[in-house]
Parts: C-alpha cells; sequence; structure tokens
C-alpha cells in the first residue's frame, strides 16, 4: 500500500458505504428537481414524505444491526402490527396510552427475544424462519382481529398524542423522534459495546467467541431491537393515522430492507452504516412519492426501486469484496 | 521461602480432563499445569488433541469431565471471558481476528476500553494500539491503529493477535502454533517475545510441532498422544532437539 494513497483509501473505506447511499439519494434528488420542480418546492409533497420516513427509519436502523450480525428477519413487518395491536386494543379498554405505548414496545422486543432465541439455540436459517414467523404471527393478528380495524380517536386527547405526533411550528414532531433514534443509534453502532460485538461478531463469530464475546446473546440482543423498532414504527404509524388495522406493515417489508441494502450495509455481515442507512430510507421513500410528483405512473415505483437494489448492489462490489 | 512459594504457584492446572465430540475422545484424563514464570511447550503429533486441550484450558471447550483449578482455586463454569478475565491470553492458531474490522477493533475485541454504560473510549483505544503495535514491530509504518486488519499479511496478523494478549499484562499467554507461515524474522520476533514474557516472570503455553522451536524457547516439555499426557520432562533432563525429538517417538510408540 502506498502513502499517500492509504489517507484517502482510509477515508473512502471508514465512509465509503455511506457516501455511496448520500450520492444516490443526491442523484435522485437531482432527477426529481430537474423533472418536476413546481411539484418540488410544494411543502405538502414532502410532508407526506415525513409521514413515512420515521416509520421506514424505525424499522430500518435496527435491521441495520442485525444485517452487520450475520443475520436477517422478516417477522418485523408482522411484529409491528402485534404492537400495535397490543397498543391499540389497551387504548380502547381505557387504559392510559403512555401505559399503552411501553406495554406496545414490550410486545415488539419480547417478539423479537423470541424469534432471535429460537433462531439462534435451534441453529435455524433466519431467513427461512423468520419467514414463517413472519406468516404466523400475521395470522394470529388476522385471527384475533377477524380482519377488524380499531379506531382510537380519543388518544388524541392525550398527553402522548401531540408529544409523539404533533405539529411543532408546523413540523411534524415524528420527525424530531426519529431524528433522535438515528443519533441514538449512531453512537449505538458505532461507539458502544454493543455495536462494536455486533460487527465482531457479523464479521467472524468464531473469532468472537474466542474473543469471550457471548455470540448467541449478542445475536438474540439484535433480533430484539429489531422488534424494538418495529413496535415504534407500528405505533407511531397508528397514533398518526388513529387506526390499527390488521394488515398494518406488510407495505413495510420490502422497503425496509430495500432501504438497509440501497443504504450501502452489505449483505455478508461485519459491515453496516447508520448514516447510509437514513439515505437509503430517503431514497425508498422519495422514490414512493416523486415518481408521481413529476407524473409518471405509479407502476413505475416497483421498477426503479428494483433498478436501485440492483445498482446499490453493484456499489457494494465496486466498493470493495469481503475481506477474510 | 516465600518466594520459593511464589515461584512455584500454580496459575493454572487442568486435573484429568476430559472431552468429547460425538463418539470421538478428544483429550482423556490430560492433566497439564503451568506455574508462574515458566514456559512450557506442548508437544505431540497432529491429531493429538494440543488443540482441544488448550481451547478447554483457555474456555473456548467446557471439558466433559475433570476439573479447572486458577492458582489453587476450583473454577465452575469455565469459559473464554471468565478466563481472560483470569489473566490467561491466547494467541489461536486461526488468530481469531475479524478481517473486516480495524487493528484497534481487533485489540481490543472483547475487553474494550469503556466509559460508564458500555460506551467505548475510542481516543485511547486508539492511542494505545498505535503504541502497541510499533512496540510489536511486526506490522510496517505505513500501516495504523484504524486500517482493516484483511489488508495486513500473515506476520503482521500475527503482529496484531500478540499485541492484544499483551495489552492486559496477562499472566499467562498461550501461544498455538504462533511460527506457522511466519518467516525467519517473524519467527525470531515471536522467541523474543516469549523471553520477554518470561523475563517480567510471567508465563508462556507454547503449543508446536516443530520441536526445534518448542526445544529453543521451552523451561518444560509436555509431551501428549491421542488425547493423553504421556510424557513429561524438564529441559535439564533433556540435551538436545534430537534427543528431545527421540524421547517423543520412544514415548508415542510405547504408548
Amino acid at each position: 500500500m502506498n502513502n499517500n494513497k492509504s489517507f484517502i483509501t482510509n477515508m473512502f473505506h471508514k465512509n465509503g458505504r455511506a457516501l455511496g447511499s448520500i450520492g444516490y439519494f443526491t442523484l435522485l434528488m437531482a432527477i426529481f428537481l430537474i423533472g418536476a420542480p413546481e411539484a418540488w418546492i410544494r411543502p405538502n409533497l414532502h410532508q407526506s414524505v415525513f409521514v413515512m420516513m420515521p416509520t421506514l427509519i424505525f424499522l430500518t436502523i435496527p435491521l441495520v444491526f442485525l444485517v452487520a450480525s450475520g443475520e436477517i428477519d422478516l417477522s418485523f413487518a408482522s411484529t409491528y402490527a402485534v404492537a400495535a395491536y397490543v397498543f391499540a386494543l389497551l387504548v380502547k379498554n381505557g387504559v392510559d396510552p403512555a401505559i399503552c405505548f411501553v406495554a406496545g414496545v414490550f410486545t415488539g422486543a419480547a417478539i423479537g427475544a423470541l424469534v432471535g432465541t429460537l433462531i439462534v439455540v435451534f441453529r435455524l436459517s433466519s431467513l427461512v424462519a423468520s419467514l414463517g414467523v413472519l406468516f404466523l404471527l400475521r395470522g394470529v393478528i388476522l385471527l384475533l382481529t377477524k380482519s377488524r380495524s380499531i379506531t382510537i380517536m380519543e388518544v388524541e386527547n392525550h398527553w402522548i398524542y401531540p408529544l409523539l405526533v404533533g405539529k411543532f411550528y408546523g413540523f411534524p414532531m415524528q420527525i424530531f423522534w426519529a431524528a433522535l433514534f438515528v443519533i441514538f443509534c449512531y453512537y449505538f453502532f458505532n461507539k458502544h459495546v454493543f455495536g462494536i460485538h455486533i460487527q465482531h461478531v457479523g464479521d467472524n463469530s468464531v473469532s468472537a467467541e474466542q474473543m469471550g464475546i457471548n455470540v448467541s446473546a449478542v445475536k438474540i440482543k439484535a433480533f430484539m431491537f429489531v422488534g424494538i423498532g418495529a413496535a415504534l414504527g407500528g405505533i407511531f404509524t397508528t397514533l398518526i393515522t388513529y387506526t390499527f388495522f390488521p394488515t398494518q406493515g406488510f407495505g413495510y417489508l420490502l422497503l425496509a430492507l430495500a432501504a438497509v441494502f440501497v443504504g450501502g450495509t452489505p449483505y455478508w455481515g461485519g459491515l453496516g452504516t447508520i448514516i447510509g442507512a437514513v439515505f437509503g430510507v430517503g431514497v425508498i421513500a422519495y422514490m414512493e412519492i416523486g415518481i408521481i410528483a413529476i407524473g409518471w405512473s405509479g407502476e413505475w415505483r416497483q421498477f426503479f426501486n428494483g433498478l436501485i437494489i440492483l445498482l446499490a448492489l453493484l456499489g457494494h462490489r465496486l466498493h470493495g469484496e469481503r475481506v477474510r | 521461602m516465600s518466594q520459593f512459594f511464589l515461584l512455584m504457584e500454580n496459575i493454572i492446572e487442568l486435573n484429568k480432563v476430559t472431552k468429547k465430540f460425538g463418539g470421538i475422545t478428544a483429550l482423556n484424563k490430560a492433566s497439564l499445569h503451568v506455574k508462574k514464570g515458566e514456559v512450557v511447550g506442548l508437544i505431540g503429533d497432529n491429531g493429538a488433541g494440543k488443540s482441544t486441550l488448550i481451547k478447554t484450558l483457555v474456555g473456548v471447550y467446557s471439558p466433559d469431565e475433570g476439573d479447572i483449578i486458577i492458582r489453587g482455586k476450583e473454577v465452575n463454569s469455565w469459559n473464554a471471558l471468565k478466563a481472560r478475565e483470569a489473566g490467561i491470553e491466547t494467541v489461536f492458531q486461526d488468530r481469531a481476528l475479524t478481517p473486516q474490522q480495524s487493528i484497534v477493533k481487533n485489540i481490543f475485541m472483547g475487553k474494550e476500553l469503556r466509559y460508564p454504560f458500555g460506551f467505548i473510549k475510542e481516543k485511547k483505544q486508539i492511542n494505545e494500539a498505535n503504541r502497541l503495535i510499533r512496540e510489536i514491530g511486526f506490522t510496517s509504518k505505513l500501516i495504523n491503529a484504524e486500517s482493516a486488519v484483511g489488508n495486513l499479511s500473515g506476520g503482521e496478523r500475527q503482529g496484531v493477535a500478540i499485541a492484544r494478549a499483551i495489552y492486559n499484562n496477562a499472566e499467562l499467554i498461550v501461544l498455538d502454533e504462533p511460527t506457522n507461515n511466519l518467516s525467519l524474522n517473524e519467527t525470531q520476533k515471536v522467541f523474543d517475545f516469549v523471553l520477554n514474557v518470561k523475563k517480567s516472570n510471567r508465563s508462556v503455553l507454547f503449543i508446536g510441532h516443530n520441536i526445534y522451536h518448542v526445544y529453543d524457547i521451552s523451561d518444560r516439555f509436555v509431551i501428549l498422544d491421542r488425547g493423553e499426557v504421556v510424557h513429561e520432562l524438564n529441559k535439564e533432563n533433556v540435551s538436545s532437539p534430537e534427543e528431545l525429538m527421540k524421547i517423543m517417538r520412544q514415548t508415542i510408540i510405547s504408548h
């Protein structure tokens, strides 16, 4: 390695994966801005993104932790609905919404811990096992609710509503909470033992085990974190719309996964980027709205989502093979 | 008298340890101890159970039978973290590194320098790591603590593993085949390192199948065959590596 190069390579190595997704985001915004400048300056376009982005952030960022630990989870899209169901049901039964909120988050954590334990203890494939849990939990929800939704208009009168999803000088509060969540996760992933151990475990679990890291515990905690994120996403969305509906969250399954990989976290474990994931979420969220805004039909959305995932994967390749 | 006692203290003792994998007995009532300040050479053929023995010793495997005694005290539920907390550091045969992570992360893997609530003292770790890799002298000047381990050569990776082992002032350093795949120069560095550790009255357990390497630096030899400790002898009783090899061959044949 030559000396001149090493500073740039080091810098690229540390931030390159995040830079990639920032690049995609900038490119996308530029295309939309050129394609439909008049639509782009209207604030209501960005407002609809502001509803979607926080939820997607709560789902996507914890997935970065899990993917970096060398596992994957699909069941979060159903955990989302279970936690929201617990929340809505308790609110409907007159329980204080603040307690319902905590109960919902705990439900998410518990489901995550269960899924993680199942996968780690029995050494199941996390892809297949969590696919099973995805359907199973969704089935449970549909059976319990008999496919009926729950409306909770009453939350509006409780202090939790303005605090979590109210407006602050016209600015939706959920954006603030999502930003706080991102900052917390950034430090949690990069500067905290939890995140560092996740990276070691995902990189080489045998080495981590030999150095005294409890690999199973680290993985189970990562699944738990995904459960917590899913619960937050579910509860926030339920609050914003005043409604729990049994198919809630299913639409976010592929979007959140796409955001992880578009965000620059490679699929093979050991590496991940929180900042990248935020821009990954930005790309996915604006894609959902921007395509329509520039006057193309909604059918193009999926096409471009697919295209950008493939580009992101090529980006992983260009950035460098996995070193062993 | 007290100094004599200190000199004779066992850092660790394995007492009649048995370890089975499925139907195969990898260790059969093997006993081993390491005293303070001594270098023990563990030798034996491929498949003799050397790696299993040391992985049991450092808590990666848990034994099916037998006791593990640390400084005179029997321990229950021995594991890799407890071994490290007891002052035993290991340079594993596979180096136990995570190649996509930086050198500093690898050096502090599992024993990160922490603030309260588990946050990491990143700056201090980087400074310490830079100092360590210079001290070890294994890595070229172009590489710093934040370079990824995957870009290093075999010898440099070994240097990172050794830096990790010395950082915590371990009482006992276990080296599993440390001279494998190393150049002559790098091998010499490993020897110097072992002698330094010994000089500071700490102990080394050295595992190797190169008898010449083991003979040069060990005070005592333990010969392992098919999972059993078949012979133990002090350096004073062996005049040359050739003689050690002869003894080893004889004990294995008669075993």
